[in-house]
């Protein structure tokens, strides 16, 4: 009997997530659900959401039930010879969005922190198109580098706050809210013109990264960005993973924790990203640590839709007996049929809304 | 084959959306036919057109049951839907106003009273200008509200003004213009991005 039908669709992505990232040496790495709220509300930015669970404990302090496993991770990785490189598979707790309710949600995802190389981190960006691929091979894997679109930022020495409407807009490929922008700001015209012709590009890597050349010209920190990007496509394309990688430079993330490569996931038929991760160097930093890192997650909740296998019935055969039979023939007749691989359920009565294929009356074969 | 999938706005906006597609030849006859069908398909163009609630639309497209919708800017930054924004069509122009009573003074020393259909807009402009306020949400006849003492001003959508002028009231501040937008599924853009991008260059006149 297939096993896979048994697992539910995201118990069987772990399986298959965890055997990938386990073969490529990855550790898995196990935490406690909860966690001192002290550490979100350091870096709440960071997260997804600001909104966190929290409780008290027995001690008195104040504890959270983990919004995020990244910010857990670091806190608790240590420092030495080599890069550290772990997976995980763990439940977090945010808001729904649109119901003011908190959602579980099952996450898988890896970290590799430390010194590290453009080998380190095409490996990550390869294991998450590669964790994509175990649940569909037609997904895309859309790369971005906030380098690029910080390059072309950093001489105007915008404030905080008009970089994110900024960044909000390109999130949005809103060009005339960008425009608008613009003339607000005073921005020089050309600014404006490589901001909003960013936020439209979207293509395969052969499509777009000629078109940077021009774009990031005359900015040599967007340039150098550019370069790593595009030595990145390379490595991913000798990987075998060319075909899916799409370059879409309106995915922004919090520069004041981001620096670097980011990605993001998608499948056919599910209406929003399934995998989202970056480099975080910045965030290191802000922790007061050496070094760089890189990770992503891959949000399991959505794949139930995919991967389970669409049932009509609860058992093949529905087993019908009575005071009658003594337990022995019951057992007996049960057994056979377990035993030419059907799955049997054994009732005195057809239960309300049960569905089956097959109905086995023993009261009536006596 | 693959269609897009288009919500659009039941009412005067939606129909004078539909002519804009119509005329960027993603016609539907089917649609034009007086009938109860809830789907218009035209398979040649591939598209598929459907009529939804206004304020529903952006709800269709941002979980993906649409690719691609039109919706007011007021239904935007009212719900802040995670969606691409990718034109602004120019139709159904209007504007996000604060309104009240011809005669009423706001002294500031009060918290004021706001009725509106939309609390997040109310709220985000009013804590921009660092001001206290007491949010009554309402589901329609918004006038009715600084008339009967309900409320010290509305928050509302104004187009002529003459609704307010018939009853006494009159546009005291401009939060913002609106007008509707050419909105799509994040995911649907990628997945569909070839026939999006032609879409939305032949209706959105995008750069």
């Amino acid at each position: 009997m297939d096993a896979e039908w048994i697992l539910q669709g995201s118990e069987q992505a772990v399986f298959r997530l965890r055997e990938l990232y386990q073969r490529h040496g990855y550790l898995p790495y196990k935490m406690s659900k909860f966690e001192e709220y002290d550490l979100y509300v350091r870096n709440k930015s960071f997260l997804v959401s600001e909104q966190i669970l929290t409780f008290t404990d027995m001690d008195g302090k104040l504890m959270a039930l983990k919004p995020d496993v990244t910010l857990s991770i670091l806190k608790n990785s240590s420092q030495g010879k080599g890069l550290q490189k772990v997976y995980y598979n763990e439940n977090v707790y945010r808001p729904a969005s649109g119901a003011h309710s908190f959602h579980e949600i099952m996450q898988a995802g890896l970290e590799c922190i430390g010194d590290l190389d453009d080998f380190s981190v095409g490996e990550v960006v390869m294991l998450a198109a590669r964790s994509l691929e175990l649940i569909r091979s037609d997904y895309l894997l859309d790369l971005s580098h906030l380098g690029i679109v910080a390059g072309l930022l950093a001489p105007l020495h915008l404030n905080g706050e008009t970089e994110q409407s900024l960044l909000r807009s390109m999130g949005e490929k809103n060009t005339p809210a960008l425009r608008e922008l613009g003339t607000q700001l005073a921005l020089p015209q050309s600014v404006t013109d490589r901001l909003c012709r960013l936020a439209l590009l979207y293509g395969t890597p052969a499509q777009i990264l000629p078109e940077l050349e021009a774009l990031t010209d005359g900015a040599p920190q967007a340039q150098q960005a550019l370069q790593e990007l595009s030595d990145l496509c390379a490595l991913l394309a000798q990987y075998g993973l060319g075909a899916n990688l799409r370059l879409d430079f309106s995915i922004v993330n919090d520069m004041n924790y981001y620096s670097g490569i980011i990605f993001r996931g998608y499948l056919p038929g599910l209406a929003s990203g399934v995998l989202a991760g970056g480099r975080y160097d910045n965030l290191l930093k802000k922790m007061g640590r050496e070094g760089g890192a890189i990770g992503f997650a891959v949000y399991l909740d959505q794949f139930q839709r995919l991967l389970a296998p669409q049932r009509g019935y609860d058992a093949d055969v529905l087993l019908l007996y009575d005071g009658g039979q003594p337990p022995a023939s019951v057992a007996a007749a049960a057994n056979a049929i377990l035993a030419s691989g059907k799955t049997v359920r054994v009732e005195r009565e057809i239960p309300d809304g049960f569905r089956y294929r097959e109905l086995r009356d023993l009261r009536k074969e006596v | 084959m693959d269609y897009i999938n288009i919500a659009l706005p039941k009412g005067r906006l939606g129909e004078k959306v539909y002519a804009m597609f119509k005329a960027a030849g993603y016609e539907c006859p089917s649609i034009e036919e007086e009938n109860r069908k809830l789907i218009f398909e035209n398979e040649e163009k591939g598209v598929r057109y459907f009529w939804v609630k206004p304020s529903d639309v952006a709800i269709y497209v941002e979980r993906g049951a649409a690719d691609i919708g039109v919706a007011g800017k007021d239904i935007l930054l009212e719900y802040q839907p995670d969606v691409y924004e990718l034109a602004d069509l120019g139709v159904g122009r209007c504007r996000m106003c604060v309104a009240g009573k011809k005669d009423f003074f706001d002294d500031r020393t009060q918290t004021l009273r706001v009725a509106t259909k939309f609390p997040r807009i109310a709220r985000t402009y009013y804590s921009s200008l660092s001001r206290d306020i007491d949010i009554i949400q309402l589901n329609g006849s918004i006038e009715l509200a600084p008339i009967l003492g309900l409320s010290d001003v509305i928050v509302d959508i104004v187009e002529t003004g003459r609704t307010l002028l018939e009853n006494g009231l009159e546009p005291k501040e401009e939060i913002v213009p609106i007008s509707a937008r050419l909105i799509a599924n994040k995911v649907s853009y990628k997945f569909k991005n070839t026939a999006i991008c032609r879409l939305v260059d032949a209706v959105g006149g995008r750069e």
